[in-house]
């Protein structure tokens, strides 16, 4: 079994490393999407305590949507491809940043806020000097889950012609090339593992930095 | 919205087969991470490498761990359910360890000096005690279970999932809403009913104390 593994990807190196290429960029612009889309929303929510409430129920709703009903969703809205496919995972990781960051802001605490205050900071340093560095750690951690649900679900890509290494495996599904399909298999556990691995290591190092800093 | 209305029982199938998916696969987890979790819970080494095992398959997409079981399970429930219960462990096992740890020594000491048995211990204390927490690991396994269990439907192993596949190739909007949202429907049922439980069990243990 593992020796036909090895020989399906040593011929077809180019097919692997070009469906890797495409998860890697899919799951990137993805979360780069959700970072950039959830960060300014949870700074925006803290202020408006009503909104937040209505985003924040809106949000757990969309949680539950499973990544392949999100996939399949953006089919008869915009269509096959990477576009939809981008959509459909920056919604997928939106929810455990947006909820992450909305939580971290608002248990900033009070009273260094007030020293801060007192200390005649405005509320755009206070922001910038305390709450973002203090809420850093558990934001850091919303980007990692989110990381790992969006690699996860990048492979599900592959049903809506978003590319991936999940084409691998449905090609090798569709041929019953065993060898190929393992290889998908194996490539996607691995992607994620790392994903996982890779993440936890630089929360560890931000945790670090802030710690050293405080 | 007219294929719904005139496919009810196409829907109701699929919806069954998605219960009933979940829930075996849900008392299976159950049978495998109990003595799991009742093992690794004062066995610090043992729990730490039932974390890292699980946690790994707990990482591993969905659609891989598929494909990594079809080789010697084919296609079909038989995969489909066992993914459901690899992925179940992680939760279930810590959840359930958690929670006989956080029994109040005190108990424990007491049980002992009243000449209560390991397995009496376990069964009277540890595990009533522990029941709040055991009963939260259920709820995100649940609620995970019915999510994955979608994707079961690309093993032939049938379900909503079914809907949404056939949405996808037929280019079939309606079906892919109606698989999607029943999914969700059935998450957030699960997920309230057990939050409801967890909370008349952790009242019920609050009173005991």
């Amino acid at each position: 079994m593992l020796r036909d593994v090895i020989a399906w990807l040593t011929d077809n190196r180019q097919a692997f490393d070009a469906a890797a290429g495409q998860h890697l960029v899919l799951s990137a612009t993805a979360l780069a999407a959700a970072i950039v889309l959830a960060l300014p929303l949870a700074l925006v929510l803290v202020q408006w305590q009503r909104l937040a409430n209505v985003a924040i129920t809106a949000v757990n709703v969309l949680r539950t949507i499973p990544s392949l009903a999100l996939l399949a969703a953006m089919l008869p809205l915009i269509g096959t491809g990477f576009l939809p496919s981008v959509i459909a995972l920056t919604l997928y990781g939106l929810p455990a940043i947006l909820i992450n960051s909305h939580t971290a802001l608002r248990e900033v605490d009070p009273d260094i806020v007030e020293a801060g205050l007192g200390q005649g900071m405005t509320s755009g340093q206070i922001l910038r000097r305390i709450a973002i560095p203090l809420a850093l750690p558990v934001v850091f951690a919303g980007i990692r889950t989110a990381a790992v649900q969006i690699v996860s679900a990048a492979t599900l890509a592959a049903f809506i012609g978003g590319g991936g290494l999940g084409e691998l495996i449905t090609a090798g599904m569709g041929t019953l090339n065993i060898p190929q399909l393992v290889s998908g298999g194996l490539a996607v556990a691995a992607l994620a593992v790392m994903t996982e691995l890779g993440f936890a290591f630089l929360e560890r190092g931000v945790r670090w930095s802030i710690g050293t800093a405080a | 919205m007219s294929w719904t209305l005139e496919n009810g029982d196409i829907v109701a199938i699929a919806l069954g087969e998605h219960m009933l998916m979940v829930g075996s696969a849900l008392a299976i987890s159950l049978v495998i991470a109990l003595p799991l979790g009742i093992l690794t819970a004062r066995r610090p080494a043992f729990y730490v490498a039932a974390m890292s095992v699980t946690g790994v398959l707990y990482t591993i997409p969905a659609l891989a761990l598929f494909a990594l079981l079809i080789p010697s399970m084919g296609l079909g429930l038989a995969p489909a359910i066992t993914a459901l219960v690899l992925y179940s462990l992680l939760i279930l096992v810590r959840n359930i360890a958690i929670g006989i740890r956080e029994v109040p020594a005190e108990l424990i000491e007491a049980a002992d000096g009243m000449g209560y048995g390991r397995i009496r211990r376990l069964l009277d204390i540890e595990l009533p005690l522990a029941l709040p927490v055991i009963v939260a690991g259920v709820r995100i396994t649940a609620v995970t279970q019915i999510a994955v269990a979608t994707v079961a439907a690309y093993i032939s192993a049938g379900g909503l999932g079914d809907l949404i596949f056939q949405g996808i190739a037929q280019d079939f909007g309606e079906k892919i809403v109606v698989g999607a949202l029943l999914t969700s429907l059935l998450a957030i049922v699960a997920d309230e009913g057990l939050k409801h439980v967890e909370r008349r069990l952790r009242a019920a243990t609050a009173a005991r104390l």
